[in-house]
């Protein structure tokens, strides 16, 4: 697969993200961004967060450091878009019995399709990242409100699994776009993810880690012949060792930060050892 | 027939066999999930023509450029603006991103509605937006005949752009002195701008050039001044390798992403500042070209400060080791263009005189007023050219009363309004005030003691809510007026919020007006009309849009197109001087140095009360005007608010003391009330202190917002500051009991 990909003259893209938790403020607009963008439900009590459904999450970690030595970092975490160790190989894509989800060859992108999903959630076991939410119940929006939802993502009913896409609804816009005008790709600033427009500290950057023009290509530095680990010293993946190759790289100048992506033993450095580079 | 186990046996396995090879059982699941998923309820958005409307949040102070995304007639997402005047780059913070959860929320007021007692029971009554006009009309037209203009007073959230201007306009032609604004630290930096610089104005900060700021409590990175810009300028900082300095008892968001997080002691900030003024004149390392060019009574502010801010006198107030403030006091003084920045939290509350007058002498100190990167002065805005108000005999009786808050009087010359004493006259004298007129802001929730707000706003007779939500406000009043909301409506917005560059920002109507509402500027105008005489006079419009456009003139066109109106001239510069009797910035003088040799307001510590009960400002919530719309209260921690009960945050430390365990549940108890919580153990917090959000515990709104959580403002009292008759509340003594 891999050298199918080098040799094609048109090479696939691979969508992902680069979050640089420098820079995040942790203030959730990402979180919001995402719920007006993808139609995401709510409910009254959203204080069960095993129940909330936030596609994109921001997380709290601290370095356990007592007062006033303490430090906070926040992680926002959408959906990893794993490719695994064989590309395509994502851990929820490999256990859906209904091909409800699939990991796209041409952008990287790990879809959920709603109406083929049942419901068994053997996804959200496979996930090792938390990032897909259950409908156990149907969405309600108080009266009035649903005249707010997008009709370019459609709305999720009781009984299926929903996660990040990644806003594919926009690529598809901007694909369509691209076709029209007679162009043939799409730009980097055509596509776009509403987390990304919305960040107000700019920490999220999006694109194509197969395109050396892009911004995340440059500061990510993928290195193609090994599951697109990152080059950059300062960036690690969430949980890299299980080798689900992310395709969300976080950058941190702290390392106790980057000690937090992955279980690491109490003297080791983080990104000591690598992702198995054989089949597992 | 006899059945034989045999029998029975093949019969099942085989049975089961068979089902399971046919497709029976695999067709029967996929149709329920089809069938499932095609119930009706679940919406299906229409589609239609898609469109971006540029136009302004009104959501908080900042006013930033939004594009709104609508299909058909409908909106459907809110995106911060490309290109605008605020520099937010296309980004947005979440409050911004879920206003159309407040255009189509269930909390809106649907139409004109009066209050009707009856048998004990209170509920509100639909009327017509005539019989509401003329209800207003006939109780303002009685007062006034009975000679008591004076005895109405309007509430605002704001007091610049045409329509709070309108509102102050129909209170002079008719002959009151009262219309007072919600408080903001603004109100603190005009009046340290009056005193210092003798001009009116408000304080622009150049976060964009600055390669140091030194920040006094001020959440840069949780909503103040315009959060976006904020967040965006401390990002170029630390890019660029400059400093951020973050004073405060708190490990808040700002302090986690700062280079040097001070954890002072609650409340000592201005001493802080002083003691830092202290060392920086000291050790010589002040400005001297700006000091001996543009400043006035250096020397005695050098004597007061050698005398009173000693660094051990000041570790002591602050909790800071003395060679950590004078570290940081030099650093300051060393960067190239350093910036200190007044106001706790978003900015919100007014912090005391000595407070900002000590952060600005910091930047005058180093040079860094109407510097690069340093804190610049902005003259008001002043685009109104209104008309002048004839006032009849009536009118100028009324005004030469005098404002019911005592602002601008002897007692408190520097400030414009008090809001906190306007509540306190009405508890002290009740008829003085007959009628209030509330826009745009919810006191009854967001001052502090709101209980007492509360219970002053029952003495007062006649209570009028322009507000377009059924907030706690809009509950006590006898009529509701409600304004349309921001996506339905012009108007204009001139931008302050620490803003360098003069904007007005222009609120258009992204979608026609919903609900049976009503512009405010148009309620205005018709509440003149009807008063008739020289009230009516005063009003030469038709209707708000005419007055709005005939008051933006030739910005008309460009404003409605891209949504806003910037100027493209330079900061002021130091060179064009001050207005004050020498040209000079003052420094000290009798009334400043009255101000810095008395003490800070503070909260009376009492063994009753061993600890400190201190606000936070967090940008998922909102403790102003809006409720927090349901998206933000989603994005709420569980370690913040867990079901409806919300949680004070201590030191594990302090827990450990009272024998209180992360999760248990406690009874928080200040001189002021008590409340029930839930407790949480958390590192950043001073040992000591209980930490706990502002924009929770509302008795309003909906099932999404309302009995989530606790007021802080129903446990904290007004600290009234002495040198300016401020609110500069920020906690209060507090002890907590295991419940």
């Amino acid at each position: 697969m891999k050298q199918t990909q080098t040799q094609n003259q048109h090479r696939p893209k691979r969508y992902g993200m680069a979050i640089d938790l420098d820079k995040c403020t942790g203030c959730g607009s990402c979180m919001v961004a995402c719920f007006a963008e993808n139609n995401v439900p709510f409910k009254q009590d959203e204080t069960d967060k095993l129940l909330s459904i936030t596609w994109m999450r921001v997380y709290k970690i601290t370095n356990g450091k007592k007062f006033p030595e303490t430090e906070v970092c926040y992680l926002p975490r959408p959906c990893q878009h794993c490719a695994g160790q064989h590309e395509g190989h994502s851990p929820c894509v490999s256990v859906c019995p209904a091909t409800a989800t699939d990991y796209s060859a041409d952008t990287g992108i790990v879809s959920q399709i709603y109406t083929r999903c049942f419901g068994c959630r053997y996804c959200m076991a496979a996930c090792p990242y938390h990032a897909r939410y259950f409908n156990w119940w149907d969405p309600v929006w108080p009266a009035g409100m649903e005249r707010y939802l997008s009709p370019n993502v459609s709305p999720r009913m009781r009984g299926v699994v929903e996660k990040c896409s990644f806003c594919f609804h926009r690529y598809q816009l901007a694909r369509d776009k691209a076709y029209l005008e007679g162009k043939r790709a799409v730009s980097e600033a055509e596509y776009q993810t509403a987390c990304t427009q919305a960040c107000p500290a700019g920490a999220i950057v999006f694109g194509d880690l197969n395109n050396s023009e892009h911004a995340v290509y440059q500061i990510v530095q993928p290195d193609a012949h090994n599951h697109y680990k990152s080059k950059n010293p300062y960036a690690f993946r969430l949980l890299e060792r299980l080798g689900t190759n992310t395709k969300v790289y976080y950058l941190s100048s702290r390392e106790w930060v980057r000690k937090a992506g992955d279980n690491y033993l109490a003297n080791e450095e983080p990104g000591a050892s690598h992702a198995p580079n054989q089949h597992g | 027939m006899k059945l034989s186990r045999r029998c029975f046996l093949s019969f099942v396995l085989g049975g089961a066999a068979g089902t399971a090879l046919t497709p029976l059982p695999w067709k029967l699941t996929d149709d329920l999930s089809i069938w499932s998923q095609n119930w009706p309820w679940t919406p299906v958005p229409p589609d239609g023509a898609t469109n971006f409307v540029n136009s302004t949040c009104e959501l908080c102070p900042a006013h930033c450029g939004i594009t709104v995304r609508t299909v058909a007639d409908r909106a459907v997402k809110i995106e911060g603006q490309e290109e605008n005047a605020n520099k937010t780059g296309g980004g947005a913070c979440l409050l911004g991103l879920s206003g159309l959860q407040l255009l189509y929320g269930p909390t809106r007021v649907q139409g004109p509605l009066k209050r009707i007692e009856e048998n004990g029971t209170i509920r509100f009554q639909p009327i017509s937006w005539q019989q509401a006009i003329d209800e207003v009309v006939a109780k303002m037209a009685e007062l006034r005949s009975q000679g008591k203009p004076q005895s109405v007073a309007c509430l605002s959230g704001r007091d610049v752009g045409t329509v709070p201007q309108l509102f102050k306009r129909l209170l002079k032609a008719y002959g009151s002195a009262n219309f007072v604004s919600m408080p903001s630290v603004e109100d603190a930096y005009a009046s340290a701008l009056r005193l210092t610089q003798g001009i009116d104005g408000f304080v622009g900060l150049d976060v964009e050039n600055t390669d140091f700021i030194l920040s006094f409590g001020s959440a840069l990175l949780d909503g103040y001044g315009s959060p976006q810009r904020m967040m965006q300028a401390v990002g170029r900082l630390k890019k660029q390798r400059g400093t951020l300095v973050q004073a405060e008892s708190r490990l808040s968001n700002t302090a986690a992403k700062a280079d040097i997080w001070l954890a002072i002691k609650p409340g000592s900030e201005a001493a802080l500042a002083l003691g830092m003024a202290q060392v920086i004149i000291s050790r010589g390392r002040y400005n001297s070209d700006f000091v001996n060019a543009h400043t006035e009574g250096f020397d005695s502010f050098a004597a007061m400060v050698k005398e009173k801010y000693a660094p051990s006198a000041v570790a002591e107030v602050t909790g800071i080791a003395p060679e950590v403030i004078a570290q940081t006091a030099l650093a300051f003084a060393g960067a190239k263009n350093p910036l200190a920045i007044c106001g706790r939290g978003k900015g919100q509350t007014p912090v005391s005189l000595k407070e900002v007058l000590a952060i600005q002498a910091l930047n005058a100190l180093v040079g860094s007023i109407n510097r690069k990167g340093g804190a610049q002065t902005m003259p008001t805005y002043d685009y109104l050219n209104w008309p002048a108000v004839e006032l009849d005999v009536t009118a100028q009786t009324g005004i030469a009363k005098g404002r019911l808050d005592g602002a601008g009087s002897d007692k408190y010359p520097h400030v414009g309004s008090l809001a906190h004493r306007l509540i306190e006259a009405i508890d002290a004298s009740a008829g003085e005030l007959q009628m209030l007129l509330v826009a745009e802001c919810n006191p009854c929730y967001s001052l502090p003691d709101s209980d007492k707000v509360k219970a002053a706003f029952e003495k007062i007779p006649f209570i009028v809510s322009f507000s377009s939500f059924m907030d706690e406000t809009a509950r006590q009043a006898d009529l509701i007026l409600p304004n349309h909301v921001y996506l339905e409506r012009y108007e204009d917005v001139p931008v302050m919020a620490g803003t360098v560059q003069p904007t007005i920002g222009l609120c258009q109507p992204v979608v026609s007006p919903l609900l049976n509402t009503q512009h405010l500027g148009d309620s205005i105008i018709k509440i003149a009309l009807g008063l008739q005489g020289n009230i009516a006079k005063a009003f030469p419009w038709k209707n708000y849009e005419s007055c709005l456009m005939e008051t933006l003139g030739d910005q008309w066109p460009l404003m409605s197109d891209q949504g806003y109106w910037a100027s493209e001239a330079a900061a002021s510069s130091s060179e064009r001087g001050f207005s004050t009797a020498s040209g000079k910035l003052i420094l000290m003088n009798g009334t400043l140095g009255a101000i810095f040799m008395a003490e800070a307001p503070v909260t009376a510590s009492g063994g009753d009360y061993p600890l400190q009960l201190i606000p936070y400002d967090s940008i998922r919530l909102t403790s102003g005007y809006v409720g927090t719309p349901p998206f933000m209260i989603k994005t709420v921690e569980d370690t913040v608010l867990k079901g409806q009960e919300g949680f004070v945050a201590l030191n594990p430390e302090t827990g450990k003391s009272l024998g209180l365990a992360s999760g248990d549940m406690a009874t928080l108890i200040t001189p002021v009330g008590q409340a029930s919580v839930r407790v949480h153990h958390d590192d950043g917090v001073m040992p000591g202190v209980l930490s706990m959000p502002r924009g929770l515990g509302h008795s309003a709104y909906d099932s999404f917002l309302a009995a989530k959580g606790v007021n802080i403002n129903q446990l904290i009292g007004t600290m009234e500051d002495p040198a300016s008759g401020l609110d500069a509340a920020w906690g209060i003594r507090a002890k907590l009991v295991k419940a």
